[in-house]
């Protein structure tokens, strides 16, 4: 502090007596101011897509070249039918940090100056939305990218891998309401990350991700048949091989759609509800 | 109902969590263009009463209206014309200076180019020119207590709510604040500003309101605090430090009370109830042979006065809750 205290006094006062005001920020403004916000964590927060984009490089490497040759005969083939399934478990496991972060938020004053202010109130929750999708779509980008290196191709193309990534994110936004709930009801990010984990596990590896249910045992094939994350994993695999039927699109935005209509009220009305 | 010379009237404000009573019935009366000073310990209900006023907290029972807006139903008029600066910061940690006040501005409406500018002026007024662009988790205590106000200020606001705006701050940049909160008041905003100084709340506020327990337990300006506890204290300084046990026994009898030896070999003090006694007191020993260096009736310290009203000391428990953040969710303080 430099500058004497009359100089400072004198700046504070100019500063502070521009009482003018613009006029409120629409909620359409907030929504992007919020998303803008998101961006700029991305930027300065580079930690948190080491996940999104180390994790998804590992697996697609390792899997493919160490179950390639046992399981399709080489790895070359296995990728073929490996790589969907990569890009789900990928954004799936991304999508729980959706609710770390918000948890994380809530946890500090900076929500209490949020709901300070005349904005629209659910601005900060539908902002952040707009980042996750940001952060989805780079790290299926990057599977797929690993994957044409190794040798992938997809059946359909560029569009193919396209629509593949829109019903991603779809579905991924559908499911992260759960990631959502569970960031607004319970206390720390580490029990959000504990209680997603439990989810997350059995739902991803208890899947068709790595292999195809029809060698388990009926007990299990029965679950995989229904798992939401195996479902979207076959419509993923349907759009990219070129063998994809409206049916298998539609079994895989049940679950996501379900997801949205329990969860989303349930995350808003506890955002909602005052602390 | 409410009265246009207020920024603030509550009457009866309740807020229980759980079996914690965290404020009890308050009532405040806070003039427009004013400091207000809450003053209490820690968990006497200050955060509670300014989370409940500055709309973040549904009250229990009681009402309120702030610049004349119902608190329960005029919820958003409401905070379109305040501001909130918390007891932790309430900036975003991984965003720079710059940008966190670029986002408030586009939250209150300015757009790209004037959301820039806006920040701008305010990082040059509260002299963080220099920490623009770093983020905010390399700030020392200071620089983020100076950003957190100035993203209270985006918008002037009508009414300021500042949640313990010093605590575990250095001298100078408390005096920093200080000097905030003062060109603030001039410039016409009313500030309500929770402590947990008694030399903050005397510095800087026209009216206190002390708070303990979640109930308000006096309410006046300092000087009027100082009064209703009703005694002075004179200090005496004799001129030869031999004389001083004869003073203390002299001053007794007068007096009717016990003198205290300061440390000073010189130094001696007692309270009074009747300071034209004590002045006669004084001229009578002087004329007695007891040579009197000098002498002075003053008025009691808030921190006496805080002690004759709760019967403890107010900066309490200090190590629980420093600036930590941890108890966030339930009780406020």
């Amino acid at each position: 502090m430099n500058a004497s205290h009359q100089e400072v006094a004198a700046m504070l006062r100019a500063t502070l007596s521009t009482r003018a005001r613009p006029p409120q920020a629409s909620p359409v403004a907030n929504i992007l101011a919020f998303a803008w916000r998101a961006l700029l964590k991305i930027k300065h927060v580079p930690e948190q897509l080491f996940d999104a984009v180390i994790t998804p490089i590992m697996f697609t490497v390792m899997f493919t070249y160490i179950f390639g040759g046992a399981l399709a005969g080489s790895p070359r083939e296995y990728l073929q039918f490996l790589l969907p399934g990569i890009m789900v478990q990928t954004v799936v496991f991304a999508s729980m940090y959706t609710g770390v972060t918000l948890n994380t938020d809530l946890s500090k004053g900076i929500y209490d100056r949020f709901r300070s202010l005349p904005i629209w109130h659910l601005s900060p929750i539908v902002g952040a939305m707009f980042g996750d999708f940001l952060r989805y779509t780079l790290s299926s980008g990057i599977v797929v990218l690993v994957g044409l290196l190794m040798g992938y191709r997809p059946e359909t193309g560029v569009a193919g891998v396209l629509v593949s990534i829109a019903l991603l994110n779809l579905c991924t936004f559908g499911f992260g309401w759960i990631f959502t709930t569970l960031g607004v009801a319970l206390r720390t990010p580490g029990s959000v990350m504990t209680f997603g984990w439990l989810f997350l596990m059995p739902m991803t590896f208890a899947s068709n991700v790595f292999v195809d249910s029809s060698t388990m045992p009926a007990w299990l094939k029965a679950f995989v048949d229904v798992n939401p994350v195996a479902l979207l994993v076959t419509a993923l695999r349907g759009i990219l091989d070129g063998t994809g039927t409206a049916r298998s699109v539609g079994m895989a935005l049940i679950a996501p759609a379900v997801v949205t209509l329990v969860c989303a009220p349930i995350a808003l009305t506890l955002y909602k509800r005052k602390r | 109902m409410s009265h246009p010379d207020f920024a603030i009237e509550a009457e009866g404000l309740v807020k229980h969590f759980g079996k914690t009573k965290a404020v009890d019935g308050v009532d405040l009366r806070v003039r427009n263009g004013t400091v207000y000073g809450v003053l209490g310990p820690n968990g006497a209900g200050k955060t509670t009463t300014v989370r409940l006023l500055a709309t973040l907290l549904d009250p229990d029972a009681g009402r309120a209206t702030v610049l004349g807006h119902d608190l329960r139903t005029e919820a958003h008029a409401v905070r379109a014309r305040i501001s909130l600066t918390g007891q932790f910061a309430s900036v975003d940690e991984d965003l720079t200076g710059l940008e966190n006040l670029m986002l408030l501005a586009k939250l209150q409406g300015f757009k790209g180019r004037d959301a820039k500018r806006r920040a701008g002026e305010l990082l040059g007024a509260f002299d963080l020119e220099e920490a623009a662009d770093k983020q905010i988790k390399t700030f020392s205590g200071g620089m983020r207590r100076r950003l957190d106000i100035a993203a209270s200020l985006v918008v002037t606001p009508d009414l300021l709510f500042l949640d313990e705006p010093t605590t575990g701050l250095d001298p100078r940049s408390r005096n920093q604040v200080w000097a905030i909160v003062r060109a603030l008041v001039a410039d016409g905003t009313t500030v309500l500003l929770t402590t947990q100084y008694l030399e903050e709340a005397d510095q800087l506020a026209d009216r206190i309101a002390v708070i303990d327990h979640g109930h308000v337990i006096a309410e006046g300006t300092s000087g009027e605090l100082k009064a209703s506890v009703g005694s002075g204290t004179l200090r005496v300084n004799v001129r030869d430090p031999a004389d001083r046990e004869r003073a203390g026994l002299f001053l007794k009898d007068r007096l009717g009370a016990d003198a205290h030896f300061e440390d000073e070999a010189s130094a001696l003090s007692l309270q009074v109830s009747d300071t034209g006694r004590a002045a006669r007191a004084m001229a009578e020993m002087t004329e007695a042979g007891i040579g009197v260096g000098g002498f002075s009736l003053g008025q009691p310290s808030l921190d006496e006065v805080f002690f004759a009203l709760t019967g403890h000391a107010a900066e309490e428990t200090p190590a629980e809750d420093e600036p930590g953040r941890k108890k966030r969710k339930g009780k406020g303080s």
